[in-house]
């Protein structure tokens, strides 16, 4: 049998998606069934004084209608599930429909039940809501201050936590011969998955038992939260999410739309269904970054970096979302110091409370906040000693001999080799002739310019004791379960929930490499709570360093009780028995052997098997990882300014990944590049916009630039497989590396292209009206 | 419900269907709620992301900018009329070799995009093939792979245009 790990197999799960067979949410159709809308509030901040609901009640086909008050007894509010310890978190409660007060505009005040969508929506202009409009917070910074108006009673200065590690003391930056101190403004951003979300509730009154599909990259958190929301029995409660039309972590949070479906299918006793629309998503779908980041980095004058400190205050919305707290403390925080040899390091972050939608993760959670910093820090530091970037960089880069590797913060980097991948992106580029062309082209009064990035991220969340040393509330393990059925044939259940990343293949080629048998016979099979043993689900780059690596250990228990099978068939002894080809032999004894399907049906016939072995063939794996896995590589990103628009133009785009062993390339390299066009989409033009009365600007695809295929020259992306030591395939992650890589590569050249207007930093989204106003002003003062 | 309804004959991928109707139905939603084919999908409410795009009379149209009532007598072709498994149309398997889709919910809507594009324009270049998908957004590929199964599938629809030429030409030759 060929080697099939490693092949760039035609996904499994494509022929239901190209011809219009897949099942999304919004597909699922049921008898009886009833639409929900929900009324969001057009105001920031306000106090509800009264609502209205009676002309709304009297409107065609509407069957009922929930305020904030029909819920209490009935339904709990809806928690945050990452608590980081030491923290002084605040969690204010965060109710389905607000009570007496909304907090953002989309906030959720009412809920229709009709008999269509479009009575639904009607419906939704009949009630009347009477508000006290209140002062409003946008700004995380404004929202600290002591004369803010409080979001929430008894939390002060809107603040919800204030986080910490490591520390540098004082002396080190004041004796430092070079400190670089730099505040980065990250623009808040809006996940946009193609798919919006939707949820479909169906109850049984006569058992008890609830059914809802929801949009959910984590279905098993679903169940495991709004079993406590909705007060009903995990044994009881089904949640599947087989299709999911992209997540990039706004799919992570648990929301009041699931939880709302399942109280009014029971309080109806009528399957029910909402689907959001995209203005509503922009609005009640939680955002990602808005951060400001104010560093330091102190070093050497030969370039050494010494120590680095950070000040990251985060914009958390207006309630805390259920992963949101972890993002700006532990994903970002930890890994800040890249793959630098940086002696100290101390970050800290303040989460802070304002009227705009909860943020949480969105692709590379932290990760991108992390990199772009230490990225953009490395070139000012270079620039400021008169040095090549990526001389520092070299200088700098933890040697591959150095691991496993205690970075200042606490975390082991379990393997690397930083240069090679550098070496690789340089060979690909070459450096020196592009330089010489850039003179060439400066000359000309054209502007282009070269910018790197070499990055280092945790992926493969995570161990589950390290989940709850740093306060999220659950393990981060991950379930396989094994099944070959009598024909030979194999089912595995995963407890991870891919949404677009291919597992149903990757997955297949694991078991397929494993038991030698074609992968036409095993089918993945993720993402429904009845079907599969607890698992966590797909975010965080987790799901085939965890997920996958635990197929493996299955797959192991599998093979080994086959193989005591065969021995038995075979009349030999175990130790005597070979697995080759998918097929147990004896050794020495070519003749005498028993194919995998053989032992498979003798396993479930059970006439005779060896002495204390059970029948069937079935094995299950928990497996929780030691430690997390550290993806890393370079990328380098060519642009070339338009000196008269100010337009940003991607000449070249290179990206060298090392995501371990690389179980299917046309899919790794998928998610490269679905990842780079992100990360660029933030660099360049990506970015959401409050006013000063906390409406959001840029609330439909008119106004929020959605990257585009013209947008975009072809990539060159190309992997090197460093194994990691952590699980037993080598495998890290590969989801995340291009939005986590892309940004400072893509803005440290547009500062090299700007070198000669002797501009050092400027804010995302990198706007033509930015770069113009640059070139102008750079212009006056030639 | 009291809202008065129309009846519309809409022929969708060559079965001729008839509905009673509101006559504020989008096209989209007679598609998915009346007709079932879930195949066409919703991903905005501003006409932007073309995840929603169908053939009507052979043209590309986004279904979510189209009332229902107003393709009385047309024909409407969506992704479940572009070919079944064991008969694949080339853009459907353009995307399915090239990894032109991940999670497959813009890539009915970005195919028959891609089907209008070839029509028009039946050998692109890369720069043509992106410019000509203007009208749709994917948020997981990242595009590259998209413009690989556009271009696959017009080398294959091409070299079967050229084979079926040159099978008339060998016919006329043998003919006269």
């Amino acid at each position: 049998m060929a080697n099939i790990f490693g092949t760039p197999l035609k996904r499994r799960e494509d022929p239901r998606l190209i011809t219009g067979k897949g099942k999304f949410t919004d597909d699922i159709q049921l008898p009886g069934m009833l639409y929900a809308a929900m009324l969001r509030s057009p105001h920031a901040h306000a106090n509800i004084k009264s609502i209205n609901t009676v002309n709304a009640e009297q409107a065609d086909g509407v069957v009922a209608i929930y305020t904030g008050k029909d819920l209490q007894g009935k339904m709990e509010p809806i928690p945050t599930a990452w608590l980081p310890p030491d923290s002084n978190i605040q969690t204010p409660d965060h109710p389905a429909l607000a009570m007496d007060k909304v907090r953002y505009v989309g906030d959720a005040v009412a809920m229709v039940i009709a008999e269509s969508r479009y009575a639904a929506r009607d419906a939704l202009d009949l009630i009347d809501v009477e508000y006290e409009t209140l002062p409003v917070n946008v700004d995380q910074e404004k929202a600290m201050a002591d004369n803010a108006t409080l979001l929430h009673d008894g939390v002060e200065n809107n603040l919800a936590y204030h986080w910490k590690a490591g520390s540098v003391a004082e002396e080190v930056f004041d004796q430092s011969e070079v400190v670089i101190k730099q505040r980065f403004r990250q623009q808040r951003l809006i996940p946009n998955p193609m798919e919006m979300r939707a949820s479909v509730a169906d109850y049984n009154s006569a058992s008890g038992d609830m059914t809802i599909w929801c949009t959910s990259q984590n279905p098993h958190i679903h169940r495991f939260i709004l079993s406590g929301v909705l007060g009903i029995p995990e044994s009881k409660l089904q949640i599947i999410s087989v299709d999911v039309g992209g997540g990039f972590g706004c799919k992570i949070a648990v929301y009041p739309g699931e939880a709302l479906v399942g109280f009014a299918a029971r309080e109806l006793n009528r399957p029910i269904k909402w689907a959001e629309d995209r203005s509503e998503h922009f609005l009640s779908t939680t955002h990602g970054r808005d951060v400001i980041l104010d560093v330091e980095l102190a070093g050497k004058r030969d370039g050494t970096f010494e120590a680095l400190r950070i000040k990251n205050i985060a914009n958390m919305g207006a309630y805390l979302s259920t992963a949101g707290p972890g993002v700006e403390t532990i994903l970002f925080g930890l890994i800040t110091p890249g793959p630098y040899r940086i002696k100290h390091a101390q970050v800290e972050t303040y989460g802070v409370f304002t009227n705009t939608t909860p943020t949480d993760a969105y692709r590379g959670a932290g990760r991108p906040e992390a990199t772009y910093l230490i990225e953009r820090m490395v070139d000012l530091y270079a620039n400021e000693i008169g040095m090549d970037p990526l001389e520092i960089r070299r200088r700098n880069l933890i040697g591959k001999d150095e691991f496993p590797y205690d970075n200042a913060l606490g975390l082991q980097y379990d393997s690397g080799d930083y240069e090679r991948s550098l070496d690789k992106a340089l060979e690909m580029l070459d450096y020196e002739k592009f330089r010489s062309e850039q003179e060439e082209a400066r000359n000309q009064g054209k502007y282009i310019g070269v910018g790197f990035s070499t990055y280092v991220e945790i992926c493969g969340l995570g161990p589950s004791k390290v989940a709850g040393a740093v306060g999220f509330q659950g393990g981060l393990w991950e379930s396989a379960t094994i099944r070959v059925h009598p024909t030979g044939k194999v089912s595995v259940f995963t407890g991870t929930s891919p949404h677009g990343q291919g597992e149903e293949t990757t997955f297949a080629q694991i078991v397929s490499q494993k038991f030698g048998i074609p992968q036409e016979d095993i089918e993945v099979i993720h993402s429904d709570t009845d079907r599969i043993p607890m698992g966590w689900g797909t975010y965080g780059s987790r799901t085939t360093p965890v997920g996958g690596a635990a197929i493996a250990i299955a797959a192991d228990r599998v093979l080994n009780k086959a193989k005591k099978i065969a021995a038995h068939m075979l009349e030999a002894a175990e130790e005597d028995i070979d697995f080759v080809d998918g097929s147990f032999q004896v050794k020495g004894v070519p003749d005498s052997a028993a194919s995998f399907a053989d032992v498979t049906l003798q396993a479930y016939v059970a006439w005779d098997l060896p002495d204390g072995i059970e029948p069937a063939l079935e094995e299950q794996a928990f497996y929780d990882p030691d430690n997390f896995v550290y993806p890393f590589g370079a990328h380098a990103c060519i642009v070339e300014i338009d000196a008269e628009t100010g337009e940003i133009e991607i000449k070249r785009y290179i990206a060298v990944d090392d995501p371990g062993p690389v179980i299917n390339p046309m899919v790794a390299e998928g998610q490269v590049h679905g990842g780079i066009v992100q990360g660029v989409g933030q660099a360049l033009w990506e970015g959401a916009v409050y006013n000063e009365q906390g409406q959001l600007l840029s609330g439909t695809f008119m106004d929020y630039t959605m990257p585009k295929a013209r947008f975009f020259p072809n990539f060159e992306a190309a992997f090197t497989e460093t194994p990691s030591p952590v699980n037993q395939l080598g495998v890290k992650g590969i989801g995340e590396t291009g939005t986590i890589a892309a940004t400072p590569a893509v803005v440290n050249a547009v500062i090299d292209a700007l070198e000669p207007f002797g501009v050092k930093e400027l804010d995302m989204p990198l706007t033509p009206e930015k770069i113009w106003s640059v070139l102008q002003n750079g212009r006056k003062t030639e | 419900m009291s809202n008065p309804t129309v009846e519309v004959t809409i022929t969708v991928n060559g079965m001729q269907k008839k509905a009673e109707i509101e006559p504020r139905m989008l096209l989209v939603h007679a598609l998915r709620d009346t007709f079932n084919l879930t195949g066409t999908h919703i991903g905005c409410d501003t006409s932007q992301c073309g995840a929603c795009t169908v053939l009507l009379n052979g043209e590309a149209v986004k279904s979510c900018t189209v009332l229902a009532v107003q393709v009385d007598g047309a024909e409407v072709t969506t992704v479940e009329g572009l070919g079944e498994m064991n008969d694949l149309h080339p853009i459907q398997e353009g995307f399915w070799e090239k990894h032109g889709l991940q999670c497959g919910f813009c890539t009915p809507g970005v195919m028959i995009a891609a089907v209008d594009l070839l029509k028009n324009n039946p050998q692109p270049t890369e720069a043509e093939i992106r410019n000509g998908l203007e009208g749709v957004i994917c948020r997981c590929t990242g595009y590259e792979n998209i413009v690989r199964a556009i271009q696959y599938a017009s080398d294959k629809m091409t070299s079967s245009e050229a084979e079926k030429l040159s099978v008339m030409v060998s016919d006329l030759k043998e003919e006269s």
